[in-house]
């Protein structure tokens, strides 16, 4: 069985996280319930005639993949995977609203055409003209970790060398409005916002998209070793640190061989406690790390935790921003991540110094 | 690949029938589902047909034994029938006994109801229950509550192409050992979204769709669901099971031409079938029915029919598409369709392609009109989307 190996990355998120050194500058925004996106430079990336057709999340999911690709230094891809919670929200609403408000007349096709979930991993294809194998998973907050799974395990059984995988998320205004009022956005009035220090339910929402390039070898730009990936619809918090066992022992690993658990904290009250049965429990003596402050909470912000992951195996440190309990590691060579929503879709991912 | 991955159950709803059994009656019967719309308020109802399920959703949820106040959309609605046939026909008694897992394909998702609400909700919280019930993962999770299926659960969306991509990730979980047995198929609810959607395509006809038709006219959308449940050898070996048939082959590709048009000469269509011949080790000649694509929409058929010469040459085998029959599922199609392949298999069947009467000027070569029996041991399946994604399943006799 063929090993996967993280060698490029790209991410487009609410901090600056282009062109720029790891976490490098960091803006802790505490007062809005959605975090806005830092916008990368397009121009660098797209034509603007053609930008100005595309909707953000294509718009960014390209620039991440992009990046990725350079940094990996790959041209050919023998897979592009992409996950997506939402799918394109901006232009699904766009259609939406057009087709409620004008009563089903006068409208257009192009926003329906963009609405399909796999808009952006067509339009990657189509603009690298990338006929290889090309997957869309919409299964919330495991969509992009389906997408790491489909695409190692391609690698393990030798048929891709080379996959594009990556997490995309548009924040939409209707979308954004009615997590509102559903209560899965936290309100405004609660504000400051903070995550450890949470005492109210719903998280700060944001989007972005980040793109990793995987494959078989190991090259100088190497970041880590993708060890394996697992998910599951639903755990009962009694059942978590079994599961997590499992998933070690698995890959022959214990609770002992990590160096640091990056948890998915979104700072909602009543989903939080699965993390603390981690954070409390087996991790209690390890580095503990979370990014949704930074981040924002999306479908896809597990990819932004894999994203500082690798960081943090190729730079082996972690920046105090991101600890949870002060705890820190002389070396990080087995990073494992936890996250879920709302009490589903559960994953672990691991990862290793290589 | 030896013989493939075993398919050991069935379940599916569409509009020519709430059971396999009824489909497939309704398949050698020449009966097709394709007729006005009832269920959805559109002012489009008049210049459309569709392939429509007349059940309410509320006779669906009473099916299912669900509270009046559910939250599920009509996609997860159909899902969870299809899925629950397919367990029970699989005679699987606890859904956990062995490394299970879930994946389901659909487009629509939650729309029919968020295309409800969307303002509703503004006005009063009556219905906010519905918000969480939007995203295409909520109408799985739906679905593997419903099974009580606790494990790998996701769903694949790639537009049209949607279920054949989940019938193809569960087999290779299975092929790679990573699960024991896998319930793979789609769902997809009509909808105003996809209804004006496919309309400002100019895609819909206006009358009964007639694939490879040289005056076809476009496609008429349809609802439905179906799934199959995939196991291992061991476990097949292991509890005797019953083989209804192998999936012996499958091939992805991405046509990268334009959005939503595909390529004149069906790149992606080839490219998935030369993939699925590769995994199978089958031979174009192996082949005894292709069920197409075939949408109806002169662009479709146009790059299909090319890629299905480019890919078997001069001796194209008995083709047809049941979408006269069923409407365009969409994410379901492949799912539906599937199903019909195994029941080809099983029975000896090509389904007669209604509704043709002129070749296409374009080429010779022309679909099985009536219904024809014969040995079959292999069917092709074909299922494109938008994005370019197009797929390729080939199921084989057990």
């Amino acid at each position: 069985m063929k090993r996967t190996y993280i060698n490029g990355t790209g991410c487009v998120s609410a901090q600056k996280t282009m062109n720029t050194a790891f976490l490098e500058e960091i803006i802790i925004n505490e007062n809005d319930n959605i975090l806005e996106l830092t916008l990368p430079d397009y121009k660098d990336f797209i034509a603007p005639a053609a930008g100005r057709r595309m909707a953000k999340g294509v718009k960014n999911g390209i620039v991440a993949s992009a990046r990725a690709m350079k940094e990996a230094g790959v041209e050919n891809l023998d897979a592009i995977i992409t996950g997506t919670g939402m799918g394109c929200s901006v232009d699904s609403e766009k259609f939406l609203k057009a087709l409620l408000d004008n009563k089903e007349e006068f409208l257009t096709p192009t926003s329906f055409i963009q609405s399909t979930h796999n808009t952006v991993g067509g339009q990657i294809a189509l603009g690298l003209q990338c006929k290889a194998y090309n997957f869309t998973y919409v299964n919330g907050a495991v969509s992009f970790e389906s997408s790491l799974i489909d695409a190692k395990m391609q690698i393990d059984e030798g048929e891709a060398a080379t996959v594009l995988v990556g997490g995309v998320e548009e924040s939409a205004d209707a979308t954004m409005n009615l997590l509102q009022l559903s209560g899965a956005i936290k309100s405004k009035s609660e504000m400051p916002f903070s995550i450890l220090g949470s005492e109210t339910n719903g998280a700060v929402f944001s989007e972005g998209a980040m793109f990793f390039v995987l494959e078989d070898k190991k090259t100088a730009t190497t970041y880590a070793e993708l060890i394996d990936v697992s998910i599951y619809n639903v755990l009962e918090k009694d059942e978590l640190e079994t599961k997590l066992e499992l998933f070690l022992k698995h890959n022959n690993f214990s609770i002992q061989d990590i160096d640091a658990v990056i948890l998915g904290y979104n700072g909602d009250t009543e989903f939080d406690g699965y993390y603390n049965i981690l954070s409390q429990g087996v991790f209690k003596e390890a580095t503990q790390v979370y990014y949704k402050h930074l981040s924002g909470e999306f479908n896809t912000a597990s990819a932004f935790g894999l994203w500082v992951a690798s960081h943090i195996v190729k730079l082996q440190e972690v920046p105090s921003v991101l600890q949870v309990n002060g705890i820190t590691s002389k070396h990080y060579k087995n990073i494992l991540l936890y996250n879920q929503y709302r009490g589903q879709d559960h994953s672990f991912t691991l990862i290793s110094q290589c | 690949m030896s013989r493939g991955v075993a398919i050991t159950g069935m379940g599916i709803i569409s509009s020519i029938g709430t059971t396999v059994e009824e489909n497939f009656n309704a398949l050698i019967h020449g009966k097709p589902g394709i007729t006005a719309i009832e269920n959805i308020a559109t002012v489009h109802k008049n210049d459309i047909k569709v392939g429509e399920i007349k059940r309410s959703n509320e006779e669906l949820a009473h099916e299912l034994g669900l509270p009046v106040d559910n939250n599920f959309s009509r996609t997860a609605l159909l899902g969870a029938i299809a899925a629950k046939q397919a367990v029970k026909n699989a005679g699987i008694l606890d859904i956990n006994e062995y490394a299970t897992g879930l994946i389901s394909a659909t487009s629509v998702g939650g729309m029919d109801m968020t295309e409800k609400f969307f303002y509703d909700y503004l006005e009063t919280d009556e219905n906010h229950r519905y918000i969480s019930s939007h995203d295409a993962g909520d109408t799985t999770h739906k679905i593997a509550g419903e099974l009580g299926l606790k494990g790998m659960v996701t769903t694949i969306s790639t537009a049209c192409s949607s279920a054949a991509n989940a019938i193809m990730l569960g087999a290779r979980l299975i092929r790679a050992g990573k699960l024991d047995r896998v319930i793979v198929g789609g769902t997809d609810a009509l909808s105003k979204f996809t209804i004006n959607g496919f309309k400002t395509l100019m895609i819909l006809s206006d009358t009964y769709n007639t694939p490879f038709d040289n005056n076809r006219k476009g496609l008429n959308l349809g609802e439905a669901a179906a799934f199959l449940v995939l196991e291992s050898d061991e476990v097949v070996k292991k509890q005797n099971k019953k083989v209804l048939a192998y999936l012996s082959g499958y091939g992805n590709a991405n046509d990268a031409y334009h959005q939503t048009a595909s390529s004149e000469n069906g790149d992606g269509a080839f490219l998935a079938m030369e993939k699925a011949f590769k995994i199978s080790g089958l031979q174009p000649e192996d082949v005894d029915y292709i069920n197409a694509h075939g949408t109806a929409t002169p662009n479709n058929d146009l790059s299909e029919g090319r890629a299905l010469i480019r890919a078997f040459g001069v001796n194209v085998p008995d083709f047809s598409s049941t979408k006269p029959f069923t409407g365009h599922t969409l994410a379901a199609a492949a799912a539906i369709e599937a199903v019909y392949s195994v029941l080809a298999l099983q029975n000896g069947i090509v389904y007669p392609n209604l509704n043709f009467t002129t070749p296409m000027e374009e080429f010779d070569i022309v679909p099985q009109t009536v219904l024809k029996e014969k040995e079959i041991n292999h069917v092709l399946s074909n299922s494109f989307g938008f994005g370019g994604n197009c797929s390729t399943l080939l199921f084989s006799k057990s």
